[in-house]
């Protein structure tokens, strides 16, 4: 079978070039790139795709979102989040461990992977806890869940307390070739808070979280880092200071890479107000210094990776009282209009922008992908960036529909999704 | 024709400086059918009041009560330990619930902020917050408020001192919202664990020193010290508290002479005030209460009493 996608503008974050081209795709490859309209072979059973004024991107790569299954199968399942993600323009997605019973050990991981095979859609990499059923006392088998395909490891929202148990978590997953993502948080610091603490939180009666529970958190990471001289993944930053602390190690040439998620650089603690608890997450939408330092940090190279911390939840979980709501908001199917605002808006270039939601996750997880070159998978999505929508709650393909973002104006949409050369998300 | 122009109230956060005045204004025109002999009107007759208190409160719901039945209206009051939310009913199903038997108000006690913005989404009547988590206490602040003109004759101008767990206090939070719409000048004091940040931001002085606080002020505001605040390690014992926060005679006399001393109850004698102050001729603790049911009164009329502006008799 072969593909031939034409008239497109090709963006290859890789080399940071945004082009009209053609791509030849046979199988599961990319067998060839040409000038647009270049290519004039006639070869029987061609299947053409016109993406006349079309970008050509490489399928996302989304390093972080929860799937919830097995455990939580009402909120989402492997297949579900699946289809929102090959909806939104992702083609791979590592899913964090909090399932019930959680990703702590081989069979899980395997049941996860074999939930994504049999969804037969995106590709799915599990990263699983570091810790027995994330109670961070002991860690799990780093190299029997290697094995198995987990790609990292991370406690995520009941992070490692112990330092000197982070420490060897750190030593040890080098050894065995895994990341270690770190969720930042002091819980004894941010206990009972349900949002930023500040102006707002002050004003409409709410338990804040300060900055302060994520910056000590970040700052161990960062001297742990530096002390065994192993890499640590910092996930969603949303602190102004956050990102000093990552830029000030970055250029100390410790190994710490950082990502944000898209409503840490589109909403503020505002979002909250009208008690509005789809704007209830974990870490909680700050300041809007902090969403301008997040942008710089961004546009600077300190933040790599775009994320989306995809936190699928029942309207059981959201449709009651503000603190006592579940934290988290679905992403998967935001985030590509929401990262290209930050391109209209001139925070990003194209290319650095898909960069961060494609190639940058895809290197620091080690799973390749990410890229539009010849010889690579035809992982892809073709994007519409002039498509503008009101997100409307019955268009949400993911099973959970709790987002901000219902009912406001989105610009840029996914229109085609392609995994190793097969159509996943067909032309809309 | 002056008109009360909302569905639901919700906090003070929401109210105009007119809409306070023609409460402040009713509740003066209702205040004396409670000192008659036959403490009733036929006003709200027909008209049904829900007073659902998922907190423990025994002056905020008697006085709704009183003052619903003062108006005739029909009273029913359920708390969260009498009712299906101890069976695990979520408040939108329970909100479902009551708005299926359609009754004209909702009176909601309830320990989430939020809660009765929530509630007034699920229900075609009026919902009135009778305070929620550590957002606001609308109604205290209007009893307050009346309280405040009565004895001063005025708000505006006036010097106010609101002394306490500013952080976890809806009382706080209310008052200095109504108070600086009137045009009150307003300084918190507490300790620095209890003073919420950015405070700044509703206008108020922040002092910390309580003897620097009530100076020359012409009302002190106490609040209710919550004794299980000490293990959330705000502060060390109760009796430190008291020795640095409590309300005494020597604190009373830095304020001006005619000032008056204000406390939303239920008191903890010997902590945060003193009973000699509390028992003085300058505490108009009693008088609040009285006023609550006048202000709740106004509140009921003006929310759900037919033709706005009637007469009353």
């Amino acid at each position: 079978m072969i593909t031939l996608i034409k008239f497109g503008t090709l963006v290859d974050p890789v080399i940071g070039l945004v082009e009209k081209g053609d791509l030849i795709i046979e199988d599961e490859k990319i067998t060839g790139i040409f000038p647009s309209g270049a290519f004039k072979e006639k070869i029987p059973q061609i299947n053409i795709i016109d993406a006349a004024n079309m970008l050509i991107i490489p399928g996302l790569i989304d390093m972080h979102v929860h799937l919830r299954e097995p455990g939580y199968e009402y909120k989402e399942t492997v297949a579900s989040g699946s289809k929102a993600a090959v909806a939104g323009g992702f083609t791979a997605l590592a899913c964090m461990p909090n399932t019930l019973p959680p990703n702590d050990c081989k069979s899980v991981t395997e049941f996860i992977i074999d939930q994504g095979k049999k969804a037969g859609l995106a590709g799915i990499y599990p990263i699983a806890a570091i810790t027995k059923g994330q109670k961070g006392e002991v860690l799990t088998e780093f190299g029997d869940i290697r094995d198995a395909g987990a790609v990292a490891v991370s406690d995520d929202g009941l992070p490692v307390k112990n330092s000197e148990l982070m420490r060897r978590a750190l030593e040890y997953a080098n050894f065995h070739g895994l990341k270690v993502i770190s969720h930042c948080e002091d819980m004894s610091l941010s206990s009972g808070g349900v949002m930023h603490e500040g102006v707002i939180s002050t004003r409409i009666g709410l338990p804040g979280i300060p900055s302060a529970c994520e910056e000590i958190m970040v700052y161990r990471e960062i001297a742990l880092a530096k002390l065994t001289g192993c890499p640590v993944h910092i996930a969603h930053v949303s602190t102004e200071e956050s990102v000093d602390l990552v830029r000030r190690a970055k250029e100390a040439g410790i190994k710490v890479t950082a990502e944000t998620a898209p409503h840490y650089f589109s909403l503020d603690h505002s979002a909250v107000l009208e008690y509005d608890t789809n704007a209830r997450v974990n870490p909680p939408l700050r300041t809007p210094r902090d969403v301008e330092a997040i942008r710089k940090g961004l546009a600077e190279g300190v933040i790599d990776v775009i994320a989306t911390d995809h936190a699928p939840h029942n309207a059981l979980e959201k449709e009651v009282e503000f603190d006592q709501a579940a934290s988290g908001m679905i992403g998967l199917e935001t985030a590509l209009p929401l990262t290209l605002e930050l391109v209209r808006e001139g925070v990003l270039g194209l290319p650095e922008a898909i960069a961060k939601l494609s190639w940058n996750p895809g290197l620091i997880l080690g799973t390749g992908g990410g890229g539009l070159n010849k010889g690579d998978y035809a992982d892809l999505a073709i994007v519409d960036p002039q498509h503008e929508y009101v997100l409307r709650k019955e268009d949400i393909v993911s099973k959970s529909s709790n987002t901000p973002f219902i009912g406001k104006t989105l610009k840029g949409r996914n229109k085609m999704t392609m995994v190793k050369g097969k159509i996943v998300f067909p032309f809309s | 024709m002056r008109k009360f122009d909302h569905k639901d109230l919700l906090g003070i956060e929401q109210l105009s400086v007119e809409d306070i005045s023609l409460i402040l204004d009713t509740a003066e025109s209702l205040k004396e059918i409670s000192t008659r002999d036959i403490k009733k009107v036929p006003t709200l007759r027909g008209k049904s009041v829900v007073n659902f208190f998922y907190e423990p409160s025994t002056r905020t719901r008697i006085s709704f009560e009183m003052a619903a039945k003062r108006l005739s209206a029909d009273t029913v009051s359920i708390s969260a330990s009498g009712s299906s939310i101890v069976k695990g009913e979520t408040l939108k199903d329970t909100a479902r619930n009551l708005q299926a038997m359609n009754p004209d108000i909702i009176v909601l006690r309830h320990s989430s902020s939020g809660a009765p913005h929530l509630l007034s989404k699920e229900v075609s009547g009026g919902v009135i917050n009778a305070g929620d988590g550590i957002n606001e206490h609308p109604t205290q602040a209007l009893l307050d408020l009346y309280t405040i003109r009565e004895k001063k004759g005025k708000i505006q101008g006036l010097d106010v001192a609101i002394i306490g767990d500013i952080s976890h206090s809806r009382v706080a939070r209310s008052n200095i919202l109504a108070l600086k719409k009137m045009g009150a000048e307003v300084t918190v004091s507490g300790p620095p664990t209890m003073i919420p940040v950015e405070i700044e931001d509703f206008g108020v002085r922040v002092v910390y020193d309580p003897l620097e606080a009530v100076k020359d002020k012409d009302v002190i505001m106490m609040l209710r010290i919550q004794l299980e605040r000490q293990s959330k390690m705000l502060f060390p014992t109760l009796r430190e508290y008291s020795s640095f926060f409590g309300l005494n005679m020597k604190l009373v006399r830095e304020a001006r002479e005619d000032a008056i001393i204000m406390h939303p109850g239920p008191l903890n004698r010997g902590v945060e005030i003193t009973s000699e102050v509390a028992d003085s001729p300058c505490s108009v603790i009693l008088d609040q209460v009285a006023n609550g049911v006048a202000v709740r009164m106004a509140i009921l009329y003006l929310l759900i009493g037919g033709s706005k502006g009637d007469n009353i008799d």
